[in-house]
């Protein structure tokens, strides 16, 4: 691949190359290239422009009101009163939950359809999983609320059905096909000779296949958990619908079945209504960069075992 | 003890099961708010103005609105993300200036969608006094849409087996020839299916368009790129949470018109996706 053939870097080509090729051709063509590069690098530049954008709306309200009102227990803005911690539990709440049911079903559906699945139940369940990742987050959500709400409310028999269990349970279907994917290929990944030496020894298939290759693909599956983990905490629809958008603290089993409310929530139902510059809505944007650097964080830990793998295949 | 071979067929079963577990939701899904919705989508539905509160008419105003945003989105994502992408599998050289584009690759792909609507609200909106407009949206829809389209670009341009290079470059190509005229054809289908996967994901996004530019209610077609719009995500939003007595019909109708575009999109790309990986010689 990194054979280095450009005509202006290399000299002996530059000589056969000018005889045939008009000046106008070449200065296009540094023009072409150079352009690339500068939109190749410019995904740095908007990394760095949304932080810095967060930074400078958000920034204030860490110096407007005191820490112990940002990290505080209770969320009453018109009462300038902005705790953000049960706002941050209900995210983790709603995200460990979705994980909790999401692992066990991503994980066994993508051993189903790696290892066991024949060709044609293979043709038929990856194209639905891929349409279940591009429903949109606002059709599950609406769905969410007329058709599961209503079934969670009959069924414990609770005031209301949009509790932290609807919004995990949405959840951990939105990041199924995130989880199914890395999950797939890290299986994939799993060398040939692995299974053969385990089928050589007389294990059967189940046996290969739950002692020898899924603890052997444990590190692709992390990344899949953490992947899947950053798309829960950063869904906003589906999760403001669903969840009844209570901010109290999510502290005992019991809160599942109770309505709770999730940073991206909170920003999506009260932005709309605040006075652009007020503390409220610097409060928002604070919110934003925790969540900024939360899902940058996650996304640092799952990237280094991407890139690590990358690099084990080697070149392509 | 059960003998081994009742275990492995215990466990396959429960393998099934979890698959089943999987997919059947989503059939379920599909299928009710389509049986719900097909009954209210007629042509009126799809092609008049909704009048009456919302309550009565169509959604006609929505439907363009997200199609413009679309568009919009395609207009400016596609240049810089197939840029990019061929930036990456071309150029790049593998250093910390390459691992550091790539990082940031998946930092965008991991961004929350409401975080880009903030960001979109701080910068376009207000920092560069576009107000909320289908500028700012596009915008926002645009860098959002980038990671997808510069990762699965990259794959299919990666996917180009290395002898097509250098055969271009044996028969005196230059190298930008060769990516023009060899590379970029040979990886278009895998590229396209890029493109339309990212763009579905920009046509069903409400949480960006939030704050810059979606409009609660707008009866009329825009005339500028500086004006709001009606988006059919945020519409399903709006109907089911913030009107009261909202007719179930119409807002099964609305959510089922978004998942037929959708899913329209989606068919389109594993069609393309198939037809060529069948088609393909190498």
């Amino acid at each position: 691949m990194n054979f280095n053939l450009a005509p202006n870097t290399n000299k002996s080509t530059t000589l056969t190359m000018k005889k045939s090729k008009p000046e106008r051709s070449t200065w296009s063509e540094f023009f072409v290239e150079s352009s690339i590069r500068v939109v190749g690098f410019s995904t740095i530049g908007f990394v760095a422009l949304i932080f810095l954008f967060l930074l400078r709306e958000g920034l204030p309200i860490f110096y407007e009101i005191s820490p112990a009102n940002v990290f505080g227990t209770r969320w009453y803005p018109t009462f300038d009163i902005f705790g953000s911690l049960p706002l941050i539990l209900g995210s983790a709440y709603v995200t460990v939950a979705s994980i909790l049911i999401a692992l066990p079903l991503g994980v066994c559906t993508a051993v189903f359809v790696r290892e066991v699945a024949p060709q044609w139940t293979r043709e038929i369940l990856k194209p639905l999983i891929e349409v279940l990742a591009g429903i949109p987050s606002v059709v599950l959500g609406f769905f969410g609320m007329h058709v599961i709400a209503p079934l969670v409310r009959i069924n414990l028999d609770a005031p209301t059905g949009l509790t932290a269990f609807t919004g995990a349970l949405l959840l951990a279907y939105m990041s199924l096909p995130t989880i199914i994917s890395v999950a797939e290929d890290a299986l994939d990944s799993v060398p040939k000779s692995y299974r053969d030496a385990a089928l050589a020894m007389g294990a059967t298939k189940w046996q290969t296949i739950w002692r020898i290759v899924v603890p052997a693909a444990r590190s692709g599956i992390a990344t899949a958990v953490m992947l899947g983990m950053g798309r829960a905490i950063g869904e906003t629809m589906a999760v403001m619908m669903v969840t009844g958008n209570a901010a109290r603290m999510p502290l005992s089993v019991n809160s599942l079945f109770m309505p709770v409310r999730t940073m991206t929530a909170t920003i999506a139902a009260e932005m709309g209504e605040v006075a652009n510059g007020s503390v409220h809505y610097h409060a928002l944007f604070g919110i934003g960069i925790m969540l900024f650097i939360l899902t940058f964080c996650i996304n640092l830990v799952a990237a280094k075992a991407i890139f690590k793998k990358r690099y084990r295949g080697g070149l392509r | 003890m059960m003998h081994r071979s009742h275990v492995q067929k215990l466990g396959f079963a429960f393998l099934t099961l979890c698959a089943i577990t999987v997919v059947a939701p989503i059939l379920v899904v599909i299928g009710i708010i389509f049986v719900e919705g097909v009954r209210v989508v007629s042509w009126e539905f799809i092609s008049a103005v909704p009048h009456d509160g919302m309550k009565e008419g169509g959604i006609f105003p929505a439907i363009v609105g997200t199609l413009l945003l679309t568009l919009g989105t395609a207009v400016c994502a596609i240049p810089v993300g197939v840029g990019g992408s061929v930036y990456l599998a071309e150029y790049a050289k593998d250093n910390w200036m390459t691992r550091a584009i790539r990082l940031a690759i998946v930092n965008l792909a991991g961004i929350p969608s409401i975080v880009y609507g903030l960001f979109g609200l701080g910068m376009f909106v207000l920092f560069m006094h576009m107000g909320t407009s289908i500028l700012a949206g596009v915008l926002t829809l645009a860098i959002m849409t980038l990671p997808v389209i510069i990762s699965t670009s990259e794959e299919a341009l990666r996917t180009v087996p290395t002898e097509f290079r250098t055969v271009s470059a044996s028969l005196g190509g230059t190298r930008w020839q060769g990516i023009r005229y060899i590379v970029l054809p040979q990886a278009l289908p895998g590229i396209i299916t890029g493109i339309i996967l990212g763009l579905l994901r920009a046509a069903g996004e409400t949480a960006p368009i939030l704050f810059t530019v979606a409009a609660f209610y707008l009866p009329r077609l825009p005339q500028s790129p500086f004006d709001q719009v009606m988006a059919l995500p945020y519409h399903l939003y709006v109907i089911s949470t913030q009107v009261p007595g909202m007719p179930m019909s119409v807002q099964y109708g609305t959510a089922l018109v978004l998942l037929i575009l959708v899913l329209s999109m989606n068919f389109v790309a594993t069609i393309i996706r198939s037809y060529f990986r069948r088609r393909r010689q190498w």
